[in-house]
């Protein structure tokens, strides 16, 4: 294991299969994208009580699920480089915090506009949307400490702490609805039973739960490179201005 | 052991000598309490129902106003590298440090309290709650803090991401603080929050100092 993930570590090696996998991630992101999209909002049937709102579902809960995901992704992978010293790790956590952020926010958007036809309130303070808001301000504060150090090897560091300080919130945030009695129904897909939701709306949510791993994916790659071929930018300046 | 209580001893003399810093707190507690019922108006029964969560977010904005100081000027003159180099652990230089900051500037709050509790007329059983809560949940406050001021230690615009860091951190504490409140204000069982608060601040004991310590080595690489 450790093995391999040094292989991996390599910039170099990464950004080899990283370009390998992007046009793959990049195609079947546009195709799980398309197909999710169409059969979330055309074939699936409307819910008997909440009628089409709820396909709202299809953009929401994927959403939560990518957010709550990519902060655990981003504290694995801050451990592997705290750990091991990982330059790819950190850095992918840094290009992850950004996509998780947007997600978050777009799982409290779509929430809140759901919220309003079904609950009658865009927002209420129960335990799911305050810590799901309280992730958001994590990812926030992670993206700021990147910012408030010089030295990017420092930030690393300091941010690979806050993010695993920070992971508590996330089993709180997975077990909210059940601990406590909530407006936000209880989990319905991921459960010891079972999916508790019918094959016809089941399938468009995972086809869109894909997609959206297929996008983050994607996304993550564009972003680690642009990481990397930044630091080699600032190497390549910095040793031009030695040999001025 | 014994350089350990030298360290709290050393802190606390230091913020009571400077004199300023104690009574800058606490009066600023005490100011923004004040604004309370000149802002929501001085209805009795509506200073009742928010009594307890004012309280909470006074004192949790008194403590975060007085974090950044747990190690910055002991950074500033050099003597942070004495102590974490020195014989003691840096968790235990953390600890230290984190008990003499809940000493110097949240206790004076938790003494003031209920003193300004009455003016918001909150009953005499609320208060005594509140006084519990403050009590077991205020630890935290410093514990979590004491991360968030070792991250940012040496930073220049360090005070503002340090309320960034560590505010949605505290949203925990302050939920089961002002719900134990509000439970016996309301005449119900508050052991259950009361249980809920002492595990947070029991958990934060033990990660918090570790963090802390990974945290202020950083800083003085």
């Amino acid at each position: 294991m450790a093995i391999d993930l040094h292989k991996y570590a390599n910039p170099r090696r990464f950004l080899k299969i990283a370009s390998a996998i992007y046009p793959w991630s990049a195609g079947l992101t546009v195709i799980l994208l398309l197909s999710g999209l169409y059969m979330g909002l055309f074939m699936a049937p409307p819910d008997y009580q909440q009628g089409d709102t709820v396909r709202i579902m299809f953009v929401h809960v994927p959403a939560s699920w990518m957010a709550l995901s990519i902060y655990t992704m981003m504290a694995v992978s801050s451990a592997v480089g705290l750990i091991w010293k990982h330059p790819v790790a950190d850095l992918s956590a840094k290009a992850a915090a950004p996509i998780g952020a947007c997600f978050t926010f777009l799982a409290l958007v779509t929430g809140s506009l759901w919220g309003q036809p079904m609950w009658g309130t865009y927002w209420v303070w129960d335990a799911r949307l305050t810590s799901m808001l309280v992730l958001l301000f994590l990812y926030l504060g992670y993206m700021a400490i990147w910012e408030g150090f010089d030295d990017p090897s420092k930030a690393s560091k300091a941010a690979a702490i806050l993010v695993l300080v920070g992971v508590i919130n996330v089993p709180i945030i997975k077990f909210s609805v059940d601990w406590w009695n909530t407006l936000h129904q209880p989990a319905s897909v991921a459960t010891m039973e079972g999916p508790k939701i019918h094959g016809s709306i089941l399938t468009p949510l995972l086809i869109m739960g894909a997609a959206y791993m297929a996008l983050f994916v994607t996304l993550l790659i564009i972003r680690v490179k642009a990481e990397i071929m930044q630091r080699r930018l600032r190497i390549l300046q910095i040793s031009e201005l030695r040999n001025r | 052991m014994n350089r350990f209580s030298t360290l709290i001893s050393r802190d606390i003399r230091l913020a009571l000598r400077q004199g300023s810093a104690l009574t800058l707190s606490l009066s600023f507690f005490v100011i923004v309490i004040v604004l309370f019922p000149l802002g929501v108006g001085p209805e009795l029964s509506i200073l009742t129902r928010i009594g307890p969560g004012v309280l909470w977010i006074g004192a949790l904005l008194a403590c975060l106003l007085t974090l950044d100081r747990i190690f910055q000027a002991d950074f500033e003159d050099g003597s942070l590298d004495l102590l974490v180099t020195g014989p003691l652990p840096v968790v235990a230089v953390v600890l230290a440090k984190v008990i003499a900051h809940w000493v110097t500037s949240v206790l004076p709050l938790i003494i003031v309290a209920p003193i300004l509790a009455l003016t918001l007329n909150m009953p005499f059983d609320g208060i005594w709650v509140l006084t519990v809560t403050l009590l077991i949940g205020t630890p935290t406050l410093s514990l979590i803090g004491s991360v968030g001021a070792a991250l940012t230690v040496g930073m220049r615009r360090g005070g503002v991401l340090l309320s960034l860091l560590v505010l949605p951190l505290y949203i925990p504490i302050l939920i089961f603080g002002a719900a134990a409140v509000e439970a016996s204000v309301a005449v119900l069982d508050v052991t259950p929050h009361l249980l809920l608060m002492a595990g947070i601040s029991l958990g934060a004991l033990v990660i918090c100092p570790i963090a802390a310590a990974a945290a202020l080595r950083l800083a003085l690489d």
